[in-house]
């Protein structure tokens, strides 16, 4: 009898300490990755990497200005996107909604959220790029953007869910219509949630590659307005990832570095300024 | 909120407006694609065309050949770049006339990594084949050690690395397989990108240098440039007479030698495996594929006028990069044709 | 709803009129109308993905049939496609993935779940969830210059001289191959795993794990025999959504993978995936059969992901409404 209670206790040791492990090791993953970014990165960047065109191939140096704002116009485009269908989606599921069509509709993000990036570069390139017949800042951030919705719309619902009746029926009881209620009250006080949602939403496509590589497509120079093509960190990284040069390979950890650095900050940027304003929030 | 919003819609308007000033303004932007194998030498090109005209800027992505005609097709692109020249069938499906113009010429060499051996390697066109067809699978086979006495060939696992995209490289270097040997001209074929019977995928000539430079006793074949910028050892090939050649500047143009007088109006044309006693046999020219008709008057100016350019002042950075400038015939001849640009 | 079952009560028409117009009025129904065309916009975007796979591959369809998911041939020069090369390898990698990741992420899952302090818990999920925001190209650059030379200098060897027997770890040492992909693959939606099921595994009634432990369960046995059977259904709906993420990963692996369409039985041996495929081939698909053929290809990748995220989604609603069924 003593001895089954000691294995029991020995299981119950064992099992539980190596759920420990596990834990340790995914976090121990997130240290390892980003230490040797910064390990690398941070050895290979320098003033060049920021203010630099590219050099053609094989010379060193130069760096990816150009990539640097060429993703910039792509998230602005992207952001031009998937905020508003973002916002006013979530308000239509949060306040409006029917049970049948918001099911549907749900459903129906969640799904386009699961949906291989690359596919949506795949529509991109039918839509825009094949019609205009040119690859440009303007598709790529198009594909972004519609990857973008379904996080947006389903944070801001959930945000504007989160409001609490009171709040809500005060404002109604004081007369005011439904749309006002949101405009007003609803909207404002869900809004850091909200712009949390759409500063993740942002962080996430920041990274996306696949659905640019034949939508935005590449530049070696500056892209001038948004009908042309365009370089990017992402699309930059795996071209100089996958190339020969030493020097190429140096770009691309600083630009990972940079690019990192950027999304996590947003990340945990965004999780300290939410866990102070909205105490309802669970998150 | 409404604010906010003003002023972020302000925002975008100013950055919309600012971008569509620049457009109006007077530069020239030209989007082309293709071609990896002279990667290096158009990104020179473009980027010192844009230092003596400012106005004019020649994005070249390096995407493979067959990425390149097909962007020409569609007509994503203001023009393509190619090492295969295109097909008739390909042509026919064009909605324009698409000219081909000879810019340098290049080789393909078969580079390797194999640990301990630095030395040049001799490969009969047999040995090639039968590595590539997967029918030789060790470094000590004795098709390959018999040509390299002296060398200890490792007894090691042959690993084949060859384009996933579609490349004029590949091009290039399966039009040479399927002259050297009939299972290869009847099992596989030459196209820009081909059913390889072994070996691993890359993109690009960038992409097989770098795997192969990752991979121990690994072999492929590369862009001669790619080989010598990243110091990897390449084989001399055994050619047509009989002589084992090592790919450079005066082989290449001796194989190119033989077909100048004689280059066809249109300018399609092979010269791998050419007779030469001096000629390496895997060497080609590589082309830019213009439309025919260009619509935009300042790009097909600006087009044609680098064309000139390239032709005459451009030759000069070829043999810097390992490519063999034009002979003098073909240049002339494509300065008649570039007239034809309408 | 509120306001308008009053109306409806009252049951005075011309209430109900004045009200509306009092909607019209301040903007509700405008609100209304504009919200909902916003958000079908999901919807129609939705479709637009459907219909342009589904046209633009209609000559591969119709010149394959059926047979392009079986046959073998990827072969651009005489225009004759198969896919399961790449179904395979997408299969091969995913597996390998799932392997790899379920039992680390649904051990470090229970381990936040159950035993870390609510603080340390969601301090620690929160770390995990970074590990999600991190780009699938970076991972692929990680994977080149870290995990490709490690397989192949000391994993694979290993694996060889330790476990050759088995044909899964015969051939030469590539490093690049199914093996790399599945172990990025693993990396990759381990934190999906973790977040999910931690959340699953939070949903359990609380009375369910004390009821255990009352009547003298170990804290392991609580966890193993009472929370983990109740969370079962909706710890398959994380596996489900990961594993569709995991068959879309298209970056990371199309670094790793080797990019040769080959079926193989060794791990070591280099593969293709449908979404590599995608990236690789698609601006330079030269014929139309080749482009409808990769068309196809995303056509594929779209409705397997749509099926498993739909199962995925479905499994978790259920779980979540079943804990607050019995709570």
């Amino acid at each position: 009898m003593n001895l089954r209670a000691n294995w029991r206790k020995l299981i119950n040791v064992v099992m539980l300490g190596l759920s420990g492990m596990c834990t340790l090791l995914a976090v121990s993953l997130l240290l390892f990755i980003l230490g040797y970014l910064v390990w690398q990165g941070g050895t290979a960047i320098n003033w060049a990497f920021f203010t630099e065109l590219p050099k053609p191939v094989g010379e060193p140096g130069g760096g990816m200005a150009n990539a640097i704002v060429g993703s910039a116009k792509l998230l602005l485009l992207a952001a031009l996107i998937g905020i508003p269908v973002g916002l006013l989606g979530g308000i239509y599921l949060a306040e409006f909604g029917g049970r049948t069509w918001s099911f549907l509709l749900r459903y129906a993000t969640d799904l386009l959220n699961g949906t291989p990036s690359i596919v949506i570069g795949l529509l991109a390139y039918g839509i825009l790029v094949m019609p205009m017949r040119q690859f440009s800042t303007l598709a790529g951030g198009f594909a972004l953007g519609v990857i973008m919705i379904p996080t947006a719309l389903r944070t801001a619902e959930e945000f504007l869910q989160s409001v609490p009746r009171p709040l809500r029926e005060a404002a109604m009881a004081l007369g005011a219509s439904r749309w006002k209620t949101i405009a007003t009250v609803v909207v404002p006080a869900a809004l850091p949630g909200i712009v949390t949602g759409m500063l993740l939403g942002l962080a996430r496509i920041a990274g996306e590659t696949a659905p640019l590589l034949f939508t935005a497509f590449s530049n070696r120079f500056w892209s001038p307005g948004w009908i042309q093509p365009t370089a990017s960190l992402p699309v930059m990284i795996y071209t100089y990832a996958i190339a020969p040069y030493e020097d190429w390979h140096r770009q691309a950890w600083a630009a990972g570095l940079v690019l990192l650095a950027l999304i996590l900050i947003v990340n945990v940027g965004t999780r300290i300024l939410l866990s102070r304003r909205t105490p309802w929030e669970r998150l | 909120m409404r604010e906010l919003t003003k002023k972020i819609f302000c925002f975008a308007l100013a950055l919309i407006s600012i971008s569509c000033g620049e457009q109006a303004a007077k530069p020239v932007l030209i989007n082309g694609a293709g071609a990896t194998f002279p990667y290096p030498i158009y990104s020179k090109w473009f980027d010192e065309y844009h230092k003596l005209h400012p106005e004019i800027q020649i994005n070249y992505a390096s995407v493979g050949s067959g990425a390149g005609i097909r962007q020409m097709l569609v007509s994503t692109v203001d023009f393509g770049a190619s090492d295969g020249p295109m097909t008739d069938e390909q042509l026919a499906q064009a909605n324009v006339p698409i000219l081909h113009f000879p810019t340098v010429l290049g080789a393909d060499v078969a580079t390797y990594n194999i640990p301990g051996v630095q030395q040049e390697l001799n490969f009969t066109p047999e040995a090639i084949a039968g590595i590539f067809l997967g029918k030789i699978t060790k470094w000590n086979d004795p098709l390959i050690a018999r040509e390299n006495p002296g060398i200890k060939l490792p007894d090691a696992g042959i690993v084949v690395i060859h384009r996933s995209d579609g490349s004029g490289t590949t091009y290039i270097w399966t039009d040479y397989l399927s002259k050297i040997s009939s299972e290869w001209k009847e099992k596989i074929g030459k196209e820009t990108s081909v059913n390889w019977p072994v070996g691993l995928g890359a993109k690009g000539n960038e992409g097989v240098s770098g795997l192969i430079k990752q991979t121990p006793n690994s072999i492929g074949y590369v862009e001669l440039v790619y080989a010598i910028q990243n110091h990897l050892p390449y084989a001399r090939v055994r050619n047509a007479a009989g002589a084992f050649v090592k790919a450079d500047l005066a082989t290449i143009s001796t194989a190119a030698a033989e077909t100048a007088t004689s280059m066809p109006d249109d300018f399609r044309v092979s010269i791998t495996n050419p007779p030469g006693q001096e000629a390496y046999p895997v060497a080609s020219f590589t082309w830019l594929l213009i439309p025919g008709k260009i619509t935009d008057a300042a790009k097909r100016e600006a087009i044609k006028s680098f064309l000139r350019w390239m032709l005459t002042e451009g030759q000069k950075f070829a043999e810097d990069l390992a490519y063999g400038k034009l002979p003098p015939d073909v240049v002339e001849k494509e300065m008649e044709a570039i007239s034809m640009i309408q | 709803m509120a306001m308008s079952n009053k109306a409806s009560e009252r049951g005075i028409i011309s209430q109900r009129a004045h009200f509306w117009f009092q909607r019209l009025h301040e903007g509700d129904a405008v609100a209304h109308l504009v919200t909902l065309i916003v958000a079908s916009t999901v919807l129609v975007v939705t479709g637009l993905l459907v219909y342009e796979l589904w046209i633009d591959s209609a000559l591969s369809r119709q010149k394959f049939g059926w047979k392009f998911f079986f046959t073998s041939t990827w072969d651009p020069v005489f225009e004759s496609f198969g896919a399961w090369p790449f179904i395979f390898g997408t299969l091969v990698t995913s597996a390998l993935g799932l392997l790899l990741a379920v039992p680390v992420g649904l051990g470090a899952a229970i381990f936040l779940a159950e035993m870390a302090p609510p603080k340390v818990s969601s301090a620690l999920a929160f770390v995990i969830d970074l590990l999600a925001a991190v780009p699938s190209v970076i991972y692929g650059l990680l994977g080149i210059f870290i995990l490709v030379p490690w397989l192949r200098t000391s994993a694979e060897p290993f694996l060889n001289t330790h476990f050759g027997f088995l044909p899964l770890f015969q051939g030469p040492a590539y490093g690049v191959g199914f093996l790399a992909g599945g172990v990025i693959l693993a990396i990759m939606i381990l934190p999906y795993i973790i977040s999910v099921s931690r959340e699953v595994l939070l949903a359990v009634p609380p009375e369910q794990r004390e009821a255990a432990l009352a009547v003298g369960s170990t804290h392991w046995e609580a966890t193993w025999e009472v929370v983990l059977p109740y969370a079962r259904t909706g710890i398959f709906g994380s596996i489900f959504l990961a594993l569709a993420r995991a068959l879309g990963e298209t970056m990371a692996v199309t670094m790793v993978i080797g990019n040769t369409p080959q079926v193989s039985s060794s791990l070591f041996a280099p593969g293709y995936t449908i979404a590599a495929a995608i990236a690789n081939e698609f601006t330079e698909a030269t014929g139309n059969v080749h482009l409808a053929a990769l068309m196809e290809l995303g056509l594929v990748l779209f409705v397997v992901t749509f099926i498993l995220n739909g199962l995925g989604r479905l499994l978790i609603l259920a779980t979540a409404q079943q804990g607050t069924a019995r709570e």
